[in-house]
């Protein structure tokens, strides 16, 4: 866990933040040449394919960033220091806009494609229960008075939110025909080199961008903490991890 | 006193004060035969769509009054600090949430036996076909329910954090919503033998979310 700390706050330093913004916007030019340009159309769906690269790497992130509030939720649980707190709060508002984009970008390739903009599909239905768990996981952070006890119900909710996906997920396979795999409505698309460079850039790109997120987000929980502190306790100066636990303790 | 132990005082208190004072009951049944009926009004009269729809509809009815019971069970703990002495007594957190689970999932088996009578009667659902697989498929889903309700019950107890009870408990459960119809469909069809996985799923979530209720519960109502 100490170790995992110290990774943190490597990341989080100021230089590392401007690092990641630069390597951002860098990764998410060259994702936009590759799959705008560089890559060719499909043969069967032409220019629709482009929308892989920015749906799949947007899906990819959003499952990427609740296992990361899972992972900092049971580590707050388990250490209770308020940096595991901030990690899980950051991370599931990125997850929360990487989900919404997931089905939003999902949407537009599916009405040309499939003919409509929704369907039942396993994958979809449990993108959506998802985002709804993590809406209702925001909505708990916006509600208790005390940082502590905010801290710990969104621990309990980002674990159990983490472990019932699975579940979620299994349900609507057999939900949607118990004894069919579940149906595919387009092939797998014929992958050129460009097309898999493409793809891979766009994953890439969407990482980078997601740990920005995460860093911004963590250097205004940390000023958000400290206006709080200061607000509450009379002696200016002491260092605000301290102030907080004494807080979140009385 | 052993962890089962403690857990049943816990729900044979909050047993008593339902069966003495009837509050939950008083508002979950009237309001869950509402929405059956409000289903039937918005589905027409047709029998052959109210009874394609009946197993769906029924687990919602329940999922809905669950809300409902959920906040009555914890309603009574905010008044007079009951809930504080509740974490202050010298037992296992974990008996408490096992305690407060089983209270509710033996009020919403009772819901869920009227609700059931409701629905065979109004929506021409036949249910004899197996009774143990649907009592089976009840039982394991009120379990499921029930633990989910009972870790995020606290939340009811503020009248800030009241709203945010059923945004998480609805999509949390909705493997019991899916499971639950799913099973009952396929029992009042006469179609048992498929039966089976359904009911290990609900199983499965049984067991995760009781689980994991029984370590992080103490976290919850730590203040």
């Amino acid at each position: 866990m100490a170790s995992a700390e110290r990774i943190m706050a490597a990341f989080t330093a100021r230089r590392s933040e401007r690092a990641l913004g630069v390597l951002a916007v860098a990764a998410l030019a060259a994702s936009a040449v590759l799959s705008l340009v560089v890559s060719p159309p499909d043969a069967e769906q032409g220019n629709l394919i482009r929308l892989m690269y920015v749906h799949v790497p947007a899906a990819w992130v959003a499952y990427l960033a609740f296992a990361v509030v899972f992972v900092a939720s049971v580590a707050y649980l388990v250490t209770r220091k308020t940096r595991w707190d901030r990690l899980a709060a950051a991370s599931a508002e990125s997850g929360v806009l990487f989900t919404a984009m997931t089905i939003v970008l999902g949407s537009i390739w599916a009405k040309p494609v499939w003919g409509t903009w929704w369907t039942w599909d396993p994958r979809l239905t449990t993108t959506a229960v998802l985002l709804l768990i993590y809406l209702g996981y925001l909505a708990v952070r916006h509600l208790p008075d005390s940082p502590g006890r905010r801290a710990r119900w969104a621990a309990v909710v980002g674990i159990v939110g983490f472990v019932d996906v699975p579940i979620v997920h299994l349900s609507v396979r057999w939900w949607r025909g118990l004894h069919q795999a579940p149906a595919r409505l387009i092939g797998v698309p014929d992958v050129s080199p460009a097309m898999g460079a493409a793809l891979g850039v766009g994953f890439l790109a969407f990482t980078v961008v997601y740990l920005y997120f995460l860093v911004l987000r963590l250097r205004v929980g940390r000023l958000e903490d400290r206006v709080m502190a200061e607000a509450l306790s009379p002696r200016i100066g002491q260092p605000v991890e301290t102030l907080l636990e004494e807080a979140a303790r009385g | 006193m052993t962890l089962i132990g403690q857990a049943l005082a816990v729900a044979s208190k909050d047993i008593r004060v339902e069966v003495r004072g009837r509050h939950g009951m008083a508002a979950v049944l009237p309001f869950s035969a509402t929405l059956l009926i409000a289903f039937g009004l918005s589905l027409g009269p047709g029998r052959a769509l109210l009874l394609q729809a009946a197993p769906g509809l029924l687990w919602l009815a329940v999922l809905f009054a669950a809300v409902l019971a959920f906040r009555q069970a914890y309603h009574a703990e905010g008044e007079d600090g009951a809930l504080e002495g509740l974490v202050l007594a010298p037992i296992d957190k974990a008996a408490v949430f096992l305690g407060k689970a089983s209270a509710v999932a033996a009020l919403l088996l009772v819901l869920e036996a009227v609700v059931v009578t409701l629905v065979a009667a109004m929506f021409g659902m036949h249910l004899g076909h197996a009774p143990a697989a649907l009592a089976a498929t009840f039982l394991l889903g009120t379990i499921g329910l029930a633990a989910v309700g009972s870790l995020f019950g606290v939340l009811v107890e503020s009248a800030r954090t009241r709203d945010v009870f059923p945004l998480l408990l609805l999509p949390l459960a909705t493997p019991v919503l899916m499971a639950g119809a799913k099973a009952t469909e396929l029992v009042v069809g006469g179609r048992t033998s498929e039966v089976g996985s359904w009911l290990g799923l609900l199983g499965a979530f049984d067991v995760a979310v009781v689980g994991v209720g029984m370590l992080v519960f103490g976290h919850v109502v730590e203040d």
